[in-house]
């Protein structure tokens, strides 16, 4: 991939215009980055954003930095990581610099709340297609344990309320132990490090 | 020394608030309200509320807020620096060790654990907004579906899954249909 200006100002833009769009926080920004960087742009591959979404979830501080730092980093080291968080920051930064000056008008704005609420059910939609489509590839590998992972920490994370960080070392050990322990299903480990 | 005061209070912020999103919330309250008086209780009760309503992370989102009220934008921007900092410096040096390491066979073998636990908890969070744009936090029954959240849901994820179309337009009608179609009907 050539790093010219142009492919700067696509990094800056495309973090830039995700993390405006990123209402409520938190996970919300994954799928985003997914849809835009994986399928997209093409410039990171499936595995590789599960991978830096698991590091980006057991690092302090909020995913969504972390996410930008990780994508950043990968693509052209400390620089596009400065660039990533820039473009990630500076949408709150400006907003809420805006609000915190009339505040209580924007929260009891009826316009606002009704904009916001369609746009809810947006995102709702966009992280749904996500999820299917990385449920299907997971089905696609016909192997029965990450299909087990996959349910079991789903119960965990949406009815059991388990912390996420421990669901994390769970599965990371399962899957060391997988190794360790040699029984490696045709297809699976070797498939990624390919 | 107010500025370098507010760094490390941020600072503090970002490096303990693990796990993202609302576990942050009383780690930022510790410092803004508790230690340091910079917000009374019922103001940082807005910024959660203003949070919710606005783009972005809740701490990047107290950073400028606090920032601002504080010591205008340089405050802001001060603030805010010191919340991503020590993001910048574990992730940097977490994603140094995965592309030194991650060809080692145990290594692949933890990320393969890990990458359906990962698609598992973005379609937890998925569920948990889906309960709220469909029900907008009223207790959860038939009677009290939101149809319009329900319609525009389900038109969004049509034309994402039909037309490959770009998220960010998406969410856009969403908001400005939606917002037409809550004041009119």
């Amino acid at each position: 991939m050539e790093k010219d200006k142009k492919f700067y100002w696509k990094l800056f833009s495309s973090t830039f215009s995700l993390s405006a769009f990123t209402f409520g926080g938190g996970f919300v920004i994954i799928p985003l980055m997914r849809k835009k960087f994986v399928e997209e742009l093409s410039w990171i591959d499936e595995q590789e954003m599960l991978d830096l979404t698991a590091i980006a979830q057991s690092s302090p501080g909020a995913i969504a930095v972390n996410a930008s730092i990780l994508i950043g980093y990968r693509l052209d080291g400390f620089r596009g990581a400065l660039i990533t968080v820039l473009g990630t920051v500076l949408p709150p930064l400006i907003i809420l610099s805006v609000i915190s000056l009339f505040y209580t008008a924007f929260r009891d704005s009826l316009i606002v709340g009704y904009v916001l609420r369609g746009m809810q059910a947006g995102v709702a939609a966009v992280i749904t297609d996500v999820v299917l489509t990385m449920t299907s590839d997971i089905l696609k590998e016909h192997r029965l344990q990450p299909v087990i992972i996959l349910i079991a920490a789903f119960i965990a994370a949406a009815i059991l309320n388990v912390n996420v960080i421990l669901i994390i070392l769970i599965c990371g050990v399962i899957g060391a132990l997988n190794v360790l322990l040699g029984k490696r299903s045709k297809g699976g480990v070797q498939h990624d490090a390919a | 020394m107010m500025l370098l005061k507010l760094f490390w209070s941020f600072f503090q912020i970002g490096l303990f608030s693990i796990g993202g999103g609302y576990a942050a919330m009383p780690i930022i309250q510790h410092q803004v309200v508790e230690i340091n008086g910079w917000l009374s209780m019922i103001e940082f009760g807005d910024v959660v509320t203003i949070s919710q309503m606005t783009p972005g992370p809740i701490a990047i989102n107290s950073a400028t807020f606090v920032g601002t009220r504080i010591a205008g934008l340089p405050g802001a921007i001060v603030a805010t620096i010191g919340c991503v900092t020590p993001s910048i410096i574990i992730v940097l040096t977490l994603a140094y060790i995965y592309y030194k390491y991650r060809n080692l066979s145990v290594m692949q073998g933890v990320l393969t654990g890990l990458r359906p636990a990962v698609v598992a908890m973005i379609a937890s969070a998925g569920l948990s907004i889906i309960i709220l744009a469909f029900w907008n936090s009223n207790a959860i029954s038939f009677a009290s579906i939101d149809w319009i959240s329900v319609a525009l849901f389900a038109a969004s994820l049509f034309i994402l899954h039909k037309f490959k179309a770009d998220p960010v337009w998406v969410m856009s009608g969403a908001g400005l249909i939606g917002c037409l179609a809550y004041m009119f009907l």
